[in-house]
């Protein structure tokens, strides 16, 4: 009895501890830090946008249009002489819930097919794959244009259609790694245990297959912010008057030469996201992974 | 006592586009309740295709069991459904690997990778099942405080430690062990044979031994099977093998090994090569290999013979002699 009141503590402090070398090994990763810092600034952005700047990011001043920073537009007026800064601001929510919400779906949907193809192999991996190739053949940007089209141009659309892009990059990458731990000694004693396909895949195939998913993670998320400027670009993106990084960034482009700080800071604002989550997620693949030692 | 495990005639091939690797060729062993049995052999005689064989674990494609039983207490494991394979592995018979270098999950702690084999067969809580697996920590040898740490913070020889604690966490009654020394050096070699020994006698456990070593087999095995292409061509009792070895290969194993009293200055291997199990020949598959060949041996299969009671040799030499 006594004893098992002595092993219960030590479960808890090894959970602890566990998440805690984490964060430890995270923490001393400067670099990681810093991209840490500016996702959770973009998150702050992205969550009180009405706080941090007008609530109304539609305000027209006409007769003050292209004006340069000054004390009442920070980063100056567009060519609607809407805020700036505002629009930034407001266009950090786009941006984020876009993105995340599209790499999200992606990724639980190309991991689960990737997994699948790598374990099993054989028949279902052919299968699941040349769906992939199907997916894969057409480029990103022509299948945004095509289902928004289709579709209409809605966020719930542009989500959807920016998801089923970064779907074959996600089962590639999975499988791939997959199938290099697939194979692994302990894969097979886990079998000699008993374990069952879907445990084995749970337990032991995806956390060691994980490094390369994750910075797959970060490199789409980069990748579908540009995506949606992209779309924004050809007149397909976020409806109108919500303000969107992608869309500001085209909108100034046939001012660039007169007025540079237009695209300036829109750019800036994608340039320092897809920035951050890339330092971030190298960081927090190094810090998951126990073999590294400290 | 009672039989736990036989094999019959079991017949393992590995079937490809190009050509049959013939692995494993009518093997059959018997092996009664806490008994130990070494199966000996070469490197590709198909050792481990046996015991991957016996837990139904040979990869499929290219792995074809082609033909044979294995009955366990009373049941043929390869007529078992996978899910009834499942509850099998891990609970009834268990394996150790070869190498504990790449045994162990990498990303699960030693703790865990314990715990998941006991909350597989057992249903108990999670704290139940940690406080089991610190048991089998201090049993094997290792703080069980240490349960926390992940397989990269242990030397070799605690690895292999925790995967024969992992390989025992639920009692079972047959334990394969594959080569489980092979990868470690000599002293701690010794310390792992005498905690398998020990633990099996505890738990009466018996064990099919897998090893290239005979010295290995000395120690803990009651039973010997030499294994050469796939082929068992020599079984009996340690006392057979080792004081009476009747076929030449066996007898070459045994010369092969230094001997401490006497200085010498080479080694006395056996000459040439295991054939390619892919191309086996259609005699016996020593022929090639053997000072006493005959034309005969070139051409017919030689079949086991009783030389003694419970001594089997695979060899026409004595064929002819029993007769």
């Amino acid at each position: 009895m006594e004893k098992e009141k002595q092993s219960t503590p030590v479960i808890h402090k090894k959970k602890n501890s566990q998440f805690r070398n984490i964060l430890r090994r995270f923490m001393k990763n400067q670099t990681a830090v810093f991209g840490l810092v500016i996702i959770f600034l973009l998150v702050i952005f992205a969550l009180f946008p009405s706080q941090l700047s007008h609530a109304d990011y539609t305000v027209q001043d006409l007769a003050n249009r292209y004006s340069g920073p000054s004390a009442e537009h920070w980063l100056g007026t567009d060519e609607l002489g809407r805020d700036m800064y505002t629009r930034i601001v407001w266009g950090c929510r786009t941006s984020l819930t876009i993105g995340l919400a599209s790499v999200a779906i992606a990724c639980a949907i190309g991991v689960t097919l990737g997994t699948l193809a790598g374990y099993f192999g054989g028949v279902l991996d052919n299968v699941l794959m040349r769906i992939v190739d199907i997916l894969m053949a057409v480029p990103n940007l022509l299948l945004g244009i095509s289902i928004v089209a289709a579709l209409g141009n809605s966020i719930t659309v542009l989500v959807f259609a920016i998801a089923l892009g970064n779907i074959a990059a996600f089962s590639r990458v999975t499988r791939s790694s997959v199938i290099t731990v697939r194979d692994t000694e302990y894969v097979e004693a886990a079998r000699a245990t008993g374990a069952s396909d879907g445990r084995i895949m749970w337990k032991y195939v995806l956390p060691n297959a994980l490094a390369p998913i994750i910075v797959q993670v970060t490199t789409s998320l980069a990748g579908s912010i540009l995506n949606i400027s992209g779309l924004s670009f050809v007149g397909l993106g976020v409806p109108a008057p919500t303000p969107e990084w992608g869309s500001m960034l085209s909108n100034a482009r046939t001012i660039m030469r007169d007025y540079p700080l237009q695209i300036m800071f829109p750019g800036i604002a994608i340039m320092l996201t897809v920035f951050a989550f890339n330092l971030f997620g190298d960081g927090l693949r190094d810090a998951l992974d126990p073999r590294l030692k400290n | 006592m009672s039989k736990i495990l036989e094999i019959k005639d079991l017949t393992i091939h590995y079937v490809t586009d190009s050509e049959v690797v013939r692995a494993v060729n009518d093997i059959s062993i018997e092996l009664e309740e806490g008994e130990s049995l070494g199966l000996v052999g070469e490197t590709g005689a198909g050792k481990t295709t046996t015991a991957l064989g016996v837990l139904g674990l040979v990869p499929n494609p290219p792995g074809k069991v082609i033909s044979g039983e294995v009955i366990y207490k009373g049941q043929d494991l390869l007529k078992l459904s996978d899910a009834e394979m499942r509850k099998i592995r891990g609970r009834e018979i268990s394996m150790i690997f070869q190498d504990p270098m790449t045994a162990l999950n990498p990303v699960l702690t030693v703790g865990d990778q314990i715990m998941e084999v006991v909350r597989l067969h057992q249903k108990v809580s999670k704290a139940e099942a940690m406080k089991r697996a610190m048991e089998m920590m201090e049993m094997v040898g290792i703080e069980g405080a240490r349960c926390g740490e992940y397989p990269h913070q242990f030397s070799g020889g605690m690895k292999q430690r925790i995967v024969i604690a992992i390989a025992l966490a639920c009692n079972p009654n047959l334990l394969i062990a594959d080569e489980p020394t092979t990868a470690l050096d000599v002293t701690i070699q010794a310390q792992v044979l005498d905690l398998i020994d020990n633990l099996k006698k505890k738990f009466n456990t018996s064990m099919l031994l897998i090893t290239h070593d005979l010295g290995v087999v000395a120690e803990v095995c009651d039973k010997v099977a030499i294994v050469y292409a796939g082929r068992i061509v020599e079984y009996g009792t340690l006392n057979h093998i080792y004081n009476n070895p009747h076929h030449p290969y066996t007898n070459g194993l045994f010369g092969s090994i230094p001997d401490f009293s006497h200085k010498a200055h080479r080694l006395n291997p056996i000459k040439g090569l295991m054939p390619d199990p892919s191309n086996l020949p259609e005699g016996c598959a020593f022929a090639e290999r053997c000072p006493h060949v005959t034309d005969a041996c070139r051409k017919k299969q030689p079949i086991a013979v009783e030389v003694e009671p419970g001594h089997f040799v695979r060899c026409l030499l004595h064929e002819k002699e029993v007769r």
